[in-house]
């Protein structure tokens, strides 16, 4: 080979590198992105059946209910217009409590949201933002008591 | 009457700064040499306005002087004197000045540096430095000001997150910026040399020492993150590919291209319109990186600060930057030439492979955490992306540069033939084989379809980088520390890829309910749960539990995991116990009470956990031992002789 076709072919082969990697992170990308959707979208049936999912909203007043010394807790998510069931098995994070914002990692079972991860990764004063901007979507940002107006701006 | 001379000394630090620009930029274009020599002093002036805001904000914050709006809303009088000074960069305003004391920090160390360069080379890059901090002076002047009052003045302060009050965060932000604000000076170096028209390889061996260094602290900086969110954050994770994160890992993915694309143009004068576009790209997503964090579009545990106008500026910053500098390279790119040619299979092309693999990691990444904000502008609907796509394709690029850099290292410049090498590194890589497997199989008797190919890659890499060295000693050859600094780094990244497989194979979790005195077992320990009892701290109230560790039956450990709520935010954070014991981390963090006497608990094995930031920390020795190299000075001295031919490098000589 001369040093022009050398130079071709590891410029060839570097292409084909690159496409391979860009084709697999693409459908490593599809597979795995999941979708926020709130309490009125999964009433909708906007939620592929079956589909993992993220589910967020705020925490019902006195919905929090677990069997005594039991891991597994049940609460409902609402964002004021539909409410979702959900039932988790763990750990809840430092930051849940009722009449918080919440997001969950799941997938619907009969009804209920079977959540195999609870997020309440935000900073106490705001709410997720994907939160704010769905019930001020819902509802105008004037029925959001708990969020500062900096937090729901922000997100938006 | 502080806070006001802070204010006033930022003003006056952005005048010099201006000054710095202008002549820096203006005198060498111009030829007028006062205006030239006078770049040094705006520096010298310019930091010492820096730091006489930075002290009045500092002197401020331990007086409790909450009429400053920034203070009254990061501290508080009951928090203990460290943190009240820490709490500086513990939300935006403060951070903002912290990057631009250090870029000060910088710059004057550049001033120092490169005084043994041409008098107008340095000059170009000081004021490409004086350039970046104007903006950044601008930023946080017009959107960001630390120093403004509160009116009336508040009886006392909101606090600092609790989050934050820990040893290893309060460090961590100060050295991870060292090392973003680090690649402006290789930046500044790019520009510099575009603006000369010079663009041999003289300007890449200036540039190796400063960007090795600020690839150092990075790291350093990434690892003590990491470290922090392992044991603060109570989930026990190191790494969550959060945009945060992510924010921070990509400079370093480009800033490592960077080390290793300098190595082959400093050497070889090869792949030089590529070291340039990578100075520019590092030093672009270190600014990415400051807006992604500060800008609020982020859900992220990170993002205190949710302002879009800041947002905006830092946006048009970035602008400006980036395409200031694509444009100058568009300008002197007909410049660009490579002379020499190089084989497949010599380090030239190892290099190459190392470059792109690490720019399609960084572009992987890239894509990840941009595409949620970008699918939500567009309105296709709020989507996160996760491990499930960062793991797989992360690796996908990295499992091949790991096995490349094995080999790589001992390949020779120009020519593509391993010679005598090839019967020594198979027996490395037969050894590495049979570590592996024995690591897996034998140790752990467990694991997934990827763990001995990791604990294999890792320690092929740690055999094969210590062949050099250990052959250059008994044969009495000098080790020059940019050799001996390479050789570290690479021990460093096998020793983190090692342990990295080993905690994703072989880590072992249980989330238990336990009343006082229960057991429970998970893999060789046992743990008795002895209740809880009420604790009380500086700022803080709460509970801790008393957790005994068995392990075969032979008691181990007692350990006292805490839940505890800071009084001023009413905020509750989970203080895990961590023992090491046999290389694994046993963690144990507390849950919630459940009722009937019983609380949740998380239980966790993680082998060989620390072994992943000691790795990294490794990694940033070696750079840092590479960077204090004598031949990066003395060959700035030589080169300021203006003569085209550099001596001929030796085959020898260390790439990193």
């Amino acid at each position: 080979m001369t040093p022009r076709q050398r130079r071709m072919t590891l410029v060839a082969g570097i292409l084909v590198g690159v496409s391979i990697a860009g084709a697999l992170a693409l459908s490593a990308f599809r597979k795995n992105v999941t979708f926020f959707f709130d309490p009125t979208q999964v009433a909708a049936g906007q939620v592929p059946a079956g589909e993992r999912f993220r589910l967020g909203g705020m925490v019902t007043q006195g919905s929090v209910q677990r069997a005594p010394g039991s891991l597994e807790v049940r609460f409902v998510v609402t964002d004021f217009k539909n409410e979702v069931p959900v039932s988790y098995t763990g750990v809840l994070p430092d930051l849940f409590r009722e009449g918080q914002g919440v997001v969950a990692h799941g997938r619907m079972l009969n009804g209920t949201f079977v959540a195999d991860e609870v997020l309440a990764k935000h900073d106490e004063k705001y709410m997720p933002p994907e939160v704010a901007r769905s019930l001020k979507r819902r509802h105008g940002s004037d029925q959001v008591h708990t969020a500062p107006p900096a937090a729901a701006a922000g997100g938006s | 009457m502080l806070p006001e001379l802070g204010h006033f000394a930022l003003i006056l630090a952005m005048l010099l700064a201006s000054l710095q620009a202008f002549f820096g930029i203006a005198g060498p274009a111009t030829g007028r040499s006062r205006w030239t020599a006078a770049v040094v002093p705006a520096v010298a002036g310019q930091f010492v306005m820096v730091a006489t805001a930075m002290a009045c904000l500092i002197a401020s914050f331990v007086a409790n002087d909450f009429s400053v709006s920034y203070i009254a809303e990061n501290s508080n009088s009951a928090l203990p004197l460290f943190y009240r000074v820490t709490a500086l960069w513990g939300a935006h305003e403060g951070s903002l000045l912290l990057w631009i004391f250090l870029l000060s920090c910088w710059t004057v160390a550049v001033a120092i540096g490169a005084a043994r360069l041409p008098l107008r080379f340095s000059a170009r890059v000081l004021g490409v430095l004086g350039l970046v901090s104007l903006g950044f002076m601008l930023f946080t002047l017009a959107t960001s000001n630390p120093f403004l009052r509160h009116d009336p003045p508040l009886p006392d302060g909101r606090d600092l997150n609790p989050i934050l009050q820990d040893p290893a965060l309060a460090i961590h932000p100060p050295i991870l910026y060292t090392g973003y604000v680090g690649f402006a000076v290789a930046f500044a170096f790019a520009c510099a040399a575009m603006l000369e028209g010079n663009l041999d390889q003289t300007w890449a061996r200036w540039t190796r020492p400063w960007t090795t260094a600020a690839w150092a602290f990075l790291s350093i900086g990434i690892a003590l993150g990491s470290w922090w969110a392992y044991y603060e954050l109570g989930w026990g994770g190191y790494w969550f590919w959060d945009p945060v994160e992510n924010a921070s890992f990509m400079p370093w993915l480009v800033g490592t291209a960077l080390i290793h694309s300098l190595a082959a143009t400093d050497k070889r004068g090869l792949f030089k319109s590529w070291t340039l576009l990578l100075a520019i790209l590092a030093f672009s997503l270190s600014l990415l990186g400051t807006f992604l964090v500060r800008s609020g579009v982020l859900v992220s545990v990170h993002s205190f600060a949710a302002d879009p106008t800041r947002g905006i500026f830092i946006l048009a910053l970035l602008v400006v930057v980036i395409g200031g500098a694509l444009g100058l390279y568009a300008w002197r790119a007909p410049l660009l030439r490579s002379q020499a040619g190089f084989e497949l299979g010599a380090r030239e092309s190892f290099l190459l492979f190392n470059n792109i693999l690490l720019v399609i990691a960084a572009a992987t990444v890239l894509a990840g955490t941009l595409a949620p904000m970008i699918a939500d502008a567009l309105h296709l609907g709020t989507l996160s992306v996760g491990a499930p796509y960062f793991n797989p394709t992360f690796l996908l690029s990295m499992l091949p540069l790991l096995a490349l850099l094995a080999v790589g290292i001992h390949a020779n410049w120009k020519r593509g033939r391993l010679g005598d090498r090839t019967r020594t590194l198979l027996l490395t890589l037969i050894v590495a084989l049979l570590a592996a497997v024995a690591l897996v199989y034998g140790v752990y008797s467990h694991g997934k379809v990827l763990s001995p190919v990791g604990a294999a890659l890792g320690s092929w890499i740690i055999l094969s980088s210590l062949i050099d060295p250990i052959e250059r000693w008994r044969r009495k050859l000098s080790l020059p520390r940019s050799f001996l600094g390479m050789t570290i780094a690479h021990v460093g990244l096998g020793v983190f890829v090692i342990s990295l497989t080993a905690v994703e194979s072989f880590t072992l979790e249980r989330d238990v309910s336990m009343a006082r005195g229960e057991h429970v077992a998970v893999g060789n320990y046992e743990f008795r749960f002895d209740g809880v009892k009420s604790i009380e701290g500086p700022n803080y109230d709460g509970v801790e539990g008393t957790v005994v560790v068995t392990r075969h039956g032979v008691p181990t450990a007692v350990v006292y995991p805490q839940k505890r709520q800071y009084w001023v935010q009413r905020s509750v954070t989970t203080e895990a116990a961590i023992e090491m014991h046999h290389g694994s981390n046993v963690f144990v963090a507390l849950g919630e009470e459940l009722g009937a006497g019983k609380w949740s608990v998380r239980f966790q094995i993680r082998p060989l956990v620390n072994f992943i930031w000691l790795g990294a920390f490794i990694m940033a020795m070696g750079g840092a031992l590479a960077a204090s190299d004598r031949r990066y000075r003395t060959a700035a001295a030589r080169a300021s002789v203006p003569s085209g031919s550099l001596p001929a490098p030796t085959a020898g000589e260390g790439a990193g």
